[in-house]
């Protein structure tokens, strides 16, 4: 085994300048798999992240029912103290419950219709995707809280003014129209204008109060640590609620961005294969042309014994050693450029088009080791197929035309 | 016993419509430590009948034995291995590995036969010595005169004790001082080794030094003649 890699070693440094043109091409091709994907993940993300701000959470708890008539009729009671000791005690520190029915608000020129959230303002400010720090005018301070925070873009259709009054109208358990007067105490800005014209936040008390449905609220939301990982959420929260709930992933509440996360987890794969195919033209020419240019050398070390699967290892190896040198610059290549956007790639010249896809103008990336993991693993497996057949081809040369073969 | 054992060989080419008769019932037999010369014109069939004895190229018909073990039927690998073990070769040209040194070509065989590292690098470095390259053991070919890469050659051909050294052609390109030197080393080693030696070649030179020569022509052995 030593001698053939210190001949597959000693043989890729023969040519120098194809094996750098070659490993600057693996190189290349490893850092933008690795980078591509860093971006592609890191939008991702951020997409995925933003969308559970608004959904909001990893997973809920609905009444039963709610799935079927998603009105104030299938409300699910407040959870006590007991529930929510347990989902604290279960490391649920980010949760909270939530009332939300749809609305129309009037000012004293427009009407729309919207959803209107009562919110417990406090512990929602951990994953509220409204933007905290460029609210005008302020914050809700709290459940009883009277006032309403609507978004900059449903003020501009509304044409109204922050400190102005708007009524709000919804339904009430008994099919009554319940209506009420509200002063806009606070404007908020979010990432994706469609959040500022659709929402319309109050305490959410003061919500419970105008439907007459105290200590009613339609869902649960919980947060776990990881977005991908929402299975083990799910059945604790069912465990918490003694499974007299139902609760849904936010794979479920929003499909298409559970759907955009598993395409885009596909794409991932298709993406560092389709490089990979474009690289293995070039390796393949390599090793064909390694193998071409040393035909009789491969007869003489045949002659000599050497046994044809020992001369297929060589080559092999060959395309392996290219192949793991051009994986460890890429890598490094990699790392390097994504270290070097800590705070993200400014793509504001496409900011519509991002914004359209839900996704902010900084592009965040997100560098996983799932994917290094899987861009390297591509490489060496397809690497090694690839590099199969010119070996296969040098193992059968026969020793006596191969040491006879003129140039 | 012998160290080469050909019954009734034969070996057919086929060229256009033509068929060429490489080797034409060709019967030898030679002892262990001869050193004996095939001698044939171009086509005469002295290189076919080298590579079938190597076990490079397979007969049509008859046996070959190298140390009584008949040969003409293993499969390529049993093939590989018997060179790997019992035959040592030099060739006309390219005989070395580019990308090894004097030394790593010499413990090439010895590598692939999967002798210790020590072992090797200390047979290696005695050897070369011996074939007259003490100091040029980290040479690469490239750094060496043609003689010198023959010496490298037979130093590699002889370093792990072969029954038998087969050559093909080996001065063929080599001025004549460096043919004679490379013949007396030859001739040094078959005398203190007991190394059979069996020189394919039309070089008259070459032939004088022989114990036996064989001519060959259009395939069949014409002559065979014991030298002094």
């Amino acid at each position: 085994m030593r001698i053939l890699i210190k001949l597959a070693w000693r043989n890729l440094f023969r040519n120098h300048r194809r094996t750098l043109i070659m490993l600057s091409a693996i190189t290349v091709g490893v850092w933008a798999m690795i980078f591509m994907t860093a971006m592609t993940q890191g939008m991702v993300s951020q997409m995925v992240h933003d969308g559970i701000s608004v959904i909001p959470g990893h997973v809920q708890a609905r009444n039963p029912n709610y799935g079927d008539d998603p009105t104030v009729n299938n409300l699910l009671p407040v959870p006590d103290s007991g529930i929510a000791g347990r989902l604290e005690g279960r490391g649920f520190s980010s949760w909270s419950t939530r009332l939300s029915v749809p609305a129309v608000i009037s000012s004293e020129r427009e009407s729309r219709g919207v959803t209107l959230l009562g919110i417990d303002p406090e512990r929602e400010a951990d994953f509220t995707f409204v933007d905290l720090e460029t609210i005008d005018g302020r914050y809700l301070e709290g459940v009883s809280d009277q006032g309403v925070l609507i978004g900059a873009k449903l003020l501009e259709r509304l044409k109204t003014r922050l400190g102005n009054r708007i009524v709000l109208m919804s339904q009430t358990p008994d099919n009554d129209i319940a209506d009420r007067g509200f002063r806009i105490v606070g404007v908020f800005n979010a990432k994706v204008e469609l959040w500022e014209e659709t929402w319309v936040l109050t305490g959410k008390e003061t919500l419970q109060t105008m439907l007459g449905v105290p200590d009613q609220v339609t869902e649960a939301i919980v947060f776990g640590d990881n977005y991908r990982q929402v299975d083990e959420v799910a059945d604790s929260v069912g465990d918490v609620f003694d499974n007299s709930v139902s609760v849904q992933r936010w794979t479920e509440l929003d499909r298409y961005l559970g759907t955009m996360l598993e395409v885009m987890d596909g794409f991932t794969l298709v993406w560092v294969v389709v490089i990979f195919l474009a690289l293995s033209f070039g390796l393949v020419n390599t090793l064909v042309m390694a193998v071409f240019e040393r035909v009789r050398e491969i007869g003489l070390m045949l002659a000599l014994g050497m046994r044809p699967s020992s001369i297929l290892g060589q080559i092999v190896i060959e395309s392996m050693l290219l192949l793991i040198i051009g994986l460890a610059l890429g890598n490094v290549l990699a790392w390097l450029s994504v270290s070097a956007f800590p705070d993200g790639i400014d793509v504001s010249i496409v900011a519509k088009g991002m914004e359209m896809m839900g996704a902010s103008s900084i592009l965040m990336l997100d560098l996983r080791l799932q994917d290094v993991v899987l861009a390297n693993s591509v490489v060496l497996i397809l690497g090694f197929l690839a590099s199969l057949s010119p070996a296969w081809r040098a193992s059968r040369y026969d020793p006596i035309e191969a040491i006879h073969k003129v140039d | 016993m012998s160290a080469v054992r050909c019954v009734d060989v034969c070996k057919t080419y086929r060229q256009g419509d033509e068929d060429i008769h490489a080797l034409d019932h060709v019967s030898i037999e030679i002892a262990n430590g001869g050193f004996v010369c095939l001698s044939a014109p171009s086509g005469g069939g002295k290189t076919t009948l080298l590579n079938a004895i190597g076990g490079l190229d397979v007969p049509d018909s008859g046996e070959i034995y190298i140390d009584e073990q008949r040969i003409d039927n293993l499969n390529k690998g049993e093939l590989a291995a018997l060179r790997l073990q019992k035959i040592g070769f030099v060739f006309q040209a390219f005989n070395l590995i580019p990308v090894l040194s004097a030394r790593e070509n010499v413990e090439f065989v010895m590598q692939v036969q999967g002798v210790a590292a020590d072992k090797r690098r200390s047979l290696a470095m005695s050897i070369l010595d011996e074939v007259g390259l003490g100091g040029l053991e980290e040479r690469r070919p490239a750094e060496m005169s043609g003689g010198q890469q023959q010496r490298v050659a037979v130093a590699r051909a002889i370093v792990s004790r072969p029954a038998l050294v087969l050559a093909d052609e080996p001065t063929a390109n080599l001025d004549s001082k460096t043919s004679d030197e490379l013949m007396e080393l030859f001739t040094e080693l078959n005398t203190h080794h007991r190394t059979t030696f069996i020189i394919a070649t039309h070089d008259r030179r070459v032939m004088s030094y022989a114990k036996r020569l064989i001519k060959m022509l259009d395939g069949r052995i014409v002559d065979d003649i014991a030298q002094a």
